[in-house]
């Protein structure tokens, strides 16, 4: 047995559903810290940040899923699910701080969403994964079939952008961390693509012509 | 929950505030003494400085607040970046270069410029572009006193202002976040307006190296940034200098950028700010036109947009 086979033999064994348990601490323990201290003199200002910078990376490690798969032979497959919800449980911890703990005048919500690009940007990004969490089920897998259902997921490419996106823009200045974020993101993006067959139908086309 | 969880301990079990800073400063001990005996202001522990009518009677916050919560770029972008990386830095010796427009240019030694200055505690509100906001007891001098002692010619209009550029100790600067060294600007009149200091410490102590040391910059009705730190270089020139967020990004920061409740950051409000220091359930409170200071300095700006002039 190869050394995938032999790790995907071995990961069918775990089960999925200790990682809904371990990926729901971190939330409690950042508010945990904001409540003692932990998270210095602006804590609602840190536990949106920390929040937000959680729901990122655990979205780079849903991304990561295919194409370590189709580079390694790997699966993590059965995981990502749960890796899915809980970004989308991450970004809805985040959208809570901010409304309720953050702004809490609800005109200026409303302002901030319509005037200031990057709430845009991350306002759009979280209502595109409210479908996507709302079908992360077998039943709703089902009902759709796999190809919409895939279909449909692939909002997960433009939530994921827009989230990096929203992060760069937040910043003063271009600065290092959301930028390689957002690299990253591109990068998983693009290893998704089949360069070769894209170049295949560039030159039929050429032909055609 | 407010009012769920009990336990006996009462107000009264609290430690009042002079007699956490009496601790400190028994903490600091010899040091204080030797200090004291040594001259007014810089080798010590605790520095002398008078009372001033233009302090505000709020609460400043914690010692600990204002001194892990940092905008510094030149010690990393993060706030709590300039706390960690800050104590790398040499501020003695220290020198300021006072040139340009002025009739005693020179290397000013910081022990010559503090020399013959009354150092006051100015307690003043500080409202940083990012919609937070502080109270902090800063000890410093005004700004006047030096460019009356260095002789301002009448051609000068501006008066411009340098951080330390210093890699190796300011570790920020080895990336391109901006375009170092990081650099200032005020109108004449805003740069001898009483409420614009020259501050060497807080609290009572030496300027923290995360605060600026050991001379900064405090000009209360503007944003935070303009308040530059660790300065090197003063000039006095004619046409208005450039400042380094202006540099950036023109749009989003302005020369004279006085804070401003009505004229929004293009990315954020800044009709309210959150005052640091109060936990997760603070609430945000308005910010108020030259973030308070109005009776003293709205005259300084009569007649100018103040949209246009942000």
């Amino acid at each position: 047995m190869s050394l995938p086979q032999s790790v995907n033999a071995r990961l069918r064994r775990v089960p999925a559903w200790p990682v809904y348990l371990v990926g729901v601490l971190p939330v409690f323990w950042f508010f945990y810290l904001g409540l003692t201290g932990g998270l210095g003199p602006e804590p609602i200002r840190a536990l949106e940040q920390e929040l937000g910078r959680l729901s990122l990376q655990v979205l780079i490690a849903v991304l990561a899923v295919t194409p370590l798969r189709k580079f390694t032979g790997i699966s993590l497959l059965k995981f990502r699910r749960a890796l899915g919800l809980l970004v989308f449980f991450y970004v809805a911890v985040h959208l809570a701080v901010w409304l309720f703990l953050d702004v809490q005048i609800w005109n200026q919500i409303w302002k901030d969403i319509v005037k200031r690009p990057y709430v845009t940007i991350g306002m759009v990004g979280l209502v595109l994964m409210v479908p996507l969490a709302m079908t992360s089920n077998d039943w709703s897998l089902r009902r759709l079939g796999a190809g919409s259902w895939r279909r449909l997921h692939r909002l997960t490419y433009v939530a994921a952008v827009l989230g990096a996106v929203h992060f760069v823009m937040l910043r003063k200045g271009w600065q290092l961390e959301p930028i390689l974020y957002l690299l990253a993101i591109v990068a998983l993006l693009a290893a998704r693509v089949r360069w070769r067959e894209l170049r295949g139908a560039a030159k039929m086309r050429r032909v055609g012509s | 929950m407010a009012g769920r969880w009990k336990n006996d301990l009462k107000w009264s079990d609290v430690t009042p505030k002079a007699d956490y800073l009496n601790r400190r400063q028994i903490m600091a001990g010899a040091a204080a003494a030797a200090a004291l005996a040594a001259g007014p202001a810089l080798s010590g522990a605790k520095i002398r400085a008078v009372p001033s009518a233009y302090s505000t009677d709020e609460a400043p916050n914690s010692y600990e607040d204002i001194t892990s919560y940092n905008n510094f770029y030149e010690f990393g972008t993060s706030k709590t970046d300039p706390a960690k990386n800050a104590h790398r830095l040499t501020t003695d010796p220290w020198s300021v270069r006072v040139d340009g427009l002025v009739d005693r240019p020179g290397n000013y030694d910081l022990a010559d410029i503090l020399k013959g200055v009354t150092l006051e505690e100015r307690i003043y509100r500080l409202r940083c572009v990012e919609a937070w906001s502080a109270v902090i007891p800063w000890v410093g001098f005004e700004l006047a006193d030096l460019l009356n002692r260095v002789g301002v010619q009448p051609s000068a209009k501006y008066v411009y202002f340098e951080t330390l550029v210093r890699p190796s100790e300011m570790i920020g600067q080895k990336s391109r976040v901006l375009d170092w060294p990081y650099r200032e600007g005020l109108r004449l009149d805003e740069a001898m307006h009483p409420l614009t200091i020259l501050a060497t410490g807080l609290y009572g102590e030496e300027m923290p190296n995360q605060n600026g040391a050991p001379i900064r910059l405090v000009v209360p009705w503007k944003y935070g940034f303009k308040s530059i730190k660790s300065i090197v270089r003063i000039s006095l020139v004619e046409k208005q200098p450039q400042a380094t967020w202006n540099m950036q990004n023109p749009r989003e920061y302005g020369f004279y950028s006085n804070v401003n409740p009505e004229v929004d950051h293009p990315r954020w409000s800044q009709a309210s700010e959150r005052r640091i220091g109060g936990g997760l359930f603070s609430r945000r409170i308005p910010t108020r036109m030259f973030n308070g200071y109005g009776d003293q300095v709205a005259g300084l700006y009569a007649g100018m947009d103040l949209r246009k002039f942000y």
